[in-house]
């Protein structure tokens, strides 16, 4: 089926209420059913409980990646990216890891992508704290990527104040921008 | 170092063929099944003489689905550890692989969307005459075994000019393979650093520096490769329809067809020769493949981002490549459409393989991610012109300055008419299935 379809009026905001199951239609990646893209992008929100005494550090990670993209600020690009956010909390006595990345390409498509990666920047160490995460990750990437899908909750809604609009969509308007603006100054 | 005496030869080189036939099997007995292949083993070329020398016609090559693998008698746990889209076969995997509407596992010919496809059988051959005096004495041989049933056989040949490689659209074939390390060959510019045998060869480490575990049992998938069979009808004459609808000369038309593929039909790249067809390019494996697309044609005013040739290389627009290579083997079948002709509706096409480690991770990424996805490069709409599933609803952009060319409604050239994933086994697993020995209580 076509996406000419699909809504990308950027003007108009736009949410989308999301079926439990997190998709509308099965359709099948190679990975298992797709989520869909939604005026928020694709995106994904993993939750799952931490090994007990981890917490400082997961923590202390946060302070990793801040370094490594300073270090070169293109080392995420290939998940094509929006945000990130890691959260730890507590129900009870446990507590919780949440992984929300919102970003431009079907995770199913570039899941393998997206573990190499996790590989290169150490993602994983933080993913080797979490219960349940297989301990042959390494060399058994269907093992990895099922313990993604068990451990992801689907949003029931996502809103988008300029929807559909791409990270690349929105560097390319400001760099245009930038452009008009030097334009303008070389015209003075 | 690569075990070249027990990995098959099929992967490894390419013989000087003009044609081929492949026949695909059904074991309706087991014990038939394993004493045929017995009797060929010797006929299997195995790596180590494809070095050197000259192509042996009597090299065959075989290979065996997930049920034919239990047809020969490996036992349910074992089976249970190959891969998973290996265990669901092509026609299980149609909607991910998007072999939809006129392209859907239900019309493939052949019998090889059935489960009863339990082998193939490949033999290439110097010529025609040669095939036929191969296929007699394979026929002579099969008869002693009544209980192997050819489901179907499909025969290949070369298509006229044969000064080069091509298709039935005319596109010059085999212009980019990725080579592997510890065969001494040296890649042309342009195609990269040979690449780690466990890309294509299972047991053996990989672009990571990993050895992922062998399916069981290990004596079948050491020096095995997966393969992803394809037959593609090719749509001749809807193709030449299309090229001169949007080309109003021979010149461009040239042009239309070489922006579908990111190359002249000549095989001249279009990045070293954006304007003008340049068969002295094309010919020369020095230049023919040494560009880049990211520093040498960013935007796509050469090669439009959703070529054939972007999308199945992206090259160095794409991250961890190394994990994405392939090896292609195969050849094209039915009789060539006279230029100026009207299509006649003969079936002709290529029938081809792709040789991989990880079905998975290399062949079906290509199929669903870069043949299909109609975000790739955020183009939007759009798939593959070549090889997408097509149903005349995806576009076609053409960058160009000053305002890019887009082409609506692009018409299918081709229909998937039959696929299946086999496993290549070596030559040592092809005696452990022939004696039976797996099907001995262990």
């Amino acid at each position: 089926m076509s996406n000419a379809s699909a809504p990308n009026d950027w003007t108009k905001p736009a949410a989308m209420a999301i079926p439990k199951e997190g998709y509308f239609t099965v359709e099948q990646g190679r990975y298992g059913p797709t989520y869909p893209r939604t005026p928020a992008c694709y995106g994904f929100t993993i939750i799952a409980k931490i090994k007990p005494g981890t917490e400082a550090d997961i923590r202390a990670y946060g302070k990793r990646i801040e370094d490594t993209i300073a270090a070169s600020p293109n080392a995420l690009a290939p998940l094509q990216l929006h945000y990130l956010r890691w959260v730890l909390f507590d129900i009870g006595q446990e507590t919780y890891f949440m992984y929300q990345g919102i970003f431009d390409t079907d995770f199913d498509k570039y899941t393998e992508d997206a573990i190499q990666l996790f590989k290169a920047t150490g993602v994983d160490t933080v993913f080797e704290k979490l219960e349940g995460f297989p301990t042959d990750w390494k060399t058994n990437a269907p093992a990895f990527i099922k313990f993604v899908r068990e451990h992801q909750c689907p949003s029931f809604l996502e809103y988008g104040e300029y929807p559909f609009v791409s990270a690349a969509e929105i560097k390319k308007a400001l760099a245009l921008k930038q452009a008009f603006s030097s334009m303008l100054d070389h015209m003075q | 170092m690569l075990d070249l005496d027990d990995i098959q030869h099929f992967l490894l080189t390419r013989p000087r063929a003009q044609a081929a036939r492949y026949g695909f099997l059904s074991f309706r007995r087991p014990d038939h099944g394993r004493a045929w292949l017995s009797g060929i083993i010797d006929r299997v070329g195995r790596g180590s003489l494809a070095s050197g020398g000259p192509f042996d016609s009597r090299w065959v090559t075989v290979a065996f689905t997930w049920n034919g693998l239990r047809a020969l008698g490996i036992d349910e746990a074992s089976l249970a550890t190959f891969p998973e889209e290996f265990r669901q076969g092509m026609a299980h995997r149609a909607a991910i692989l998007g072999d939809t509407g006129a392209n859907h596992p239900d019309r493939w010919v052949g019998g090889l969307a059935s489960p009863d496809l339990h082998a193939i059988v490949i033999l290439f051959a110097s010529d025609v005459a040669e095939r036929e005096r191969c296929v007699r004495e394979h026929q002579q041989y099969a008869t002693q075994f009544p209980g192997v049933e050819a489901l179907s056989t499909l025969d290949l040949e070369a298509t006229p000019p044969f000064d080069y490689a091509h298709d039935h659209f005319g596109y010059r074939d085999r212009m980019s393979q990725p080579e592997i390390e510890g065969m001494g060959i040296t890649p042309t510019p342009g195609s990269g650093a040979p690449l780690k045998a466990g890309e294509f060869f299972l047991g053996y480490p990989d672009e990571n520096g990993d050895t992922d575990p062998l399916p069981q049992p290990e004596i079948v998938t050491r020096n095995g490769s997966f393969l992803a069979y394809r037959r593609m009808d090719e749509h001749v004459g809807a193709f030449r329809d299309f090229l001169r609808a949007h080309g109003q000369t021979p010149e461009e038309q040239e042009l239309v067809a070489a922006k579908l593929m990111g190359r002249w039909r000549s095989g001249a790249p279009l990045v070293l020769a954006p304007h003008k067809d340049d068969p002295q390019l094309a010919a020369d494996p020095q230049r023919n493949n040494n560009f880049d697309y990211g520093k040498m044609d960013p935007h796509g005013y050469a090669v439009p981002l959703g070529s054939h040739i972007r999308r199945m290389n992206p090259r160095d627009t794409a991250v961890n490549m190394n994990r994405r290579r392939i090896i292609r083997r195969g050849g094209t079948y039915g009789p060539p459409l006279p230029e100026g002709a009207a299509e006649d509706g003969v079936a002709r096409g290529i029938a081809a393989f792709v040789g991989c480690a990880s079905l998975i991770r290399q062949y079906e990424f290509a199929q669903n991610v870069w043949a299909n996805d109609p975000r790739f490069h955020e183009l939007g709409n759009e798939r593959d012109p070549i090889i997408g599933t097509q149903d005349g609803s995806y576009d076609m952009t053409i960058p160009r300055r000053p305002i890019k060319k887009k082409i609506t409604g692009l018409p299918a050239f081709t229909t998937v008419t039959g696929g299946a994933y086999f496993f290549l086994p070596g030559i040592r697993a092809l005696r452990f299935l022939a004696d039976g020995a797996a099907a001995k209580p262990r």
